[in-house]
């Protein structure tokens, strides 16, 4: 169970998905700040594909509930412009893998506008969009590319685990004055409709509260092997931490929460004390998250390592449909169990 | 029309000529012996507006402080007309610290309360129809207007924003400079319609088009556009045939231009304009000579204001990734 940055005083007994989690953040602070606004596809009567935003419109109505046209470049756009002028604006991008079709107001514009005005105009809006595999979507709406975004500056890139960040990610994606890209993995969700970890039902207070961007947490403390992860394989990382402990191997699991900022100290901190490392990235593998990962180690103190680094990624391959395919290459609970236990020499 | 409003109209495409001049004129003058476009006190690709002036002109004479509009690569005219201030776009294109972004745009990213650039053709229009959609949500009878070359109306982006603006009945007036020529093609060869106007009953919007290049044409259609847009009407789609006197970047040679350069180049609308205010009696000799002693001081200014800037210091490249 993840319990960084949970209030001691949780009195979170009561239990909630992730979309639920995100959908109760939007609501709070659509409460809160009459700027706050949702647009996207099928974001209104539908709720959003994957439930991120149910329950918002009978809330809200569809004056700050707006389902869009299929035209993701117009509206991240329009997005763009209501946040230049003030208003908060949470885009929805149903799957990431539709980038291809907007990347320039994504990159060109949200970007870059604060940088280029030389910080004269701030672009406070939210892009939330779904990514990931492992239910045979085939290769375009199955990618997680957050180091896609990652790589070029101006975006942070957050992505949580569980409920509990979810909703004080999200919060803290609305109330920051940066373009922020909020990526929720389809299979850290808890959709009704879709194989779920256990992990993405959660005790979520009803309070409002925030998750600072760019503090990683340590989801599970250990002594043997540092396991770096994210997202829907944070969880996998879990499960597997916790089936390894009862053979008396203890691996300290971190989940970053963000891309960007990066938390490298936590990194390293947990790689001086175990002095060995599994990085699970279900992003490919090739000049990616876990890439940087590794070069941050090099570049602070090659001599932390006592084992090589050590990656369970997507090997660079575009994401097969049949599930024997898609199976070989994503980081299974069998695949992140090898990796951990080659690493700790057991 | 009003004489003092005819009178404004020239001062301005003066004012915005004179700077266009000047700008030419210091981006080559230390580019010698051998053209190198990084070097010299202005470095990059430059993009001049010489002849385009009745546009900005025509339409920022509509437009408060408080309305919005996003310029593409070519938006100095626009940048003027709409009232940036002069002394600090011109440090930006000159790279220094006091200018709009701190030296980190440059002439195709001026950026400044309710005016913003792209360098991207066509990706500035959806960045209005935002802006007007704050506008509107708040109650406001401001505007958005986006401004692209008639090049744009080919990309998607334009396209998206048509629907989306007349879709949500947006104040927007998205305003399509043609000056026949998208850099080197022509547009009889990128566009499958005589006039872009036409393409706004596509989208259930107002589309006209102004021949001729006449300021005061561009003044009327645009003061319509821009009526219906503070009423709550929706968009409009305008287009103004325009021309474009010089080369699309500076040191564009222009021989796929041929004898059609030559033609161009008799229609500067400023003589022409001038001709006719004098024939109406709305100009003499000492007002024109006022007015071009007028813009020839400021821009001057300007240009002194900039080269005395400090140049940024290399540290701050660092800064404003995020807030």
């Amino acid at each position: 169970m993840t319990v960084t940055d949970q209030p001691a005083a949780a009195s979170a007994t009561r239990r909630l998905t992730t979309a639920k989690a995100i959908s109760e953040a939007i609501a709070q602070e659509m409460e809160r700040d009459p700027e706050v606004f949702v647009m996207g596809e099928d974001v209104a009567a539908y709720g959003g594909i994957f439930g991120a935003t149910t329950g918002l419109l009978d809330q809200f109505g569809p004056t700050r509930i707006i389902d869009t046209p299929i035209s993701e470049t117009g509206f991240i756009g329009a997005g763009i412009g209501a946040a230049v002028e003030g208003m908060r604006p949470i885009v929805e991008l149903m799957f990431v893998d539709f980038f291809g079709v907007c990347m320039d107001q994504i990159y060109n514009h949200m970007a870059k506008i604060h940088y280029e005005s030389g910080g004269n105009v701030t672009v406070p809006m939210v892009l939330m969009t779904a990514v990931g595999g492992g239910y045979s979507d085939g290769a375009q709406h199955s990618q997680c590319l957050w180091g896609t975004f990652a790589h070029m500056p101006g975006l942070k890139v957050v992505v949580p685990s569980n409920p509990y960040d979810a909703k004080g990610l999200m919060i803290s994606a609305i109330r920051d004055d940066n373009p922020v890209l909020y990526m929720f993995h389809k299979g850290v969700m808890g959709l009704p409709w879709m194989a779920k970890n256990p992990r993405s039902i959660g005790p979520v207070p009803e309070e409002s509260y925030e998750v600072p961007i760019g503090k990683a947490a340590v989801a599970r403390p250990g002594r043997d092997v540092t396991v770096v992860s994210l997202s829907l394989s944070l969880q996998r990382c879990l499960d597997v931490a916790d089936e390894l402990a009862g053979e008396g191997l203890e691996a300290e699991v971190i989940d970053l929460r963000s891309v960007v900022p990066l938390d490298r100290q936590t990194i390293l901190e947990s790689v001086g004390r175990t002095g060995k490392i599994v990085v699970v990235d279900e992003d490919y593998r090739s000049f990616g998250l876990s890439g940087e990962i590794a070069a941050t180690i090099a570049e602070s103190d090659p001599g932390l390592l006592r084992a090589p680094f050590t990656r369970v990624a997507y090997p660079d391959v575009p994401v097969p449909y049949a599930r024997p395919l898609e199976y070989e290459v994503l980081p299974t609970p069998r695949r992140i169990r090898d990796a951990i236990v080659s690493v700790a020499g057991r | 029309m009003d004489d003092e409003l005819r009178r404004g109209f020239y001062r301005q495409m003066v004012r915005i000529r004179t700077y266009e001049e000047a700008i030419r004129g210091d981006y080559h003058a230390d580019k010698t012996p051998a053209w190198d476009i990084g070097a010299g006190l202005i470095p990059g690709e430059m993009h001049l507006a010489a002849g385009q002036e009745p546009v900005a002109v025509g339409l920022c004479a509509h437009l408060t402080a408080d309305d919005a509009l996003t310029a593409p690569h070519r938006p100095h005219h626009l940048a003027l007309a709409k009232g940036v201030d002069m002394r600090k776009m011109t440090a930006e294109i000159y790279g220094r610290e006091t200018g709009l972004g701190r030296g980190k745009g440059g002439h195709m990213h001026l950026f400044d309360q309710h005016f913003s650039c792209s360098g991207i053709i066509a990706e500035g229009m959806p960045v209005a129809v935002g802006q007007a959609f704050a506008f509107h949500r708040r109650g406001t009878t401001n505007v958005a207007v986006a401004v692209a070359g008639e090049g744009a109306a080919n990309q998607g982006a334009f396209h998206e924003s048509l629907n989306l603006a007349s879709l949500w009945k947006l104040p927007v007036v998205f305003v399509i400079e043609d000056n026949d020529w998208a850099i080197s093609v022509p547009r009889d060869a990128s566009t499958s319609v005589p006039s872009n106007a036409t393409r706004a009953a596509a989208y259930g919007v107002a589309g006209e088009r102004v021949e001729g290049n006449d300021i005061e044409a561009v003044y009327q259609a645009a003061g319509r556009a821009v009526t219906r847009a503070r009423a709550g009407e929706g968009p409009t789609l305008l287009e103004v045939h325009t021309v474009r006197l010089w080369g699309h970047f500076e040191g564009d040679a222009q021989a796929y231009r041929g004898d059609e350069l030559a033609v161009a180049e008799s229609h500067d609308p400023i003589p022409a304009y001038e001709a006719k205010l004098r024939a109406d009696g709305v100009l003499d000799d000492a007002a024109v000579q006022a007015i071009r002693a007028e813009a020839a001081a400021e821009v001057a200014d300007a240009i002194a204001f900039a080269k005395s800037s400090p140049e940024p210091s290399p540290a701050a490249a660092y800064e404003h990734v995020f807030v």
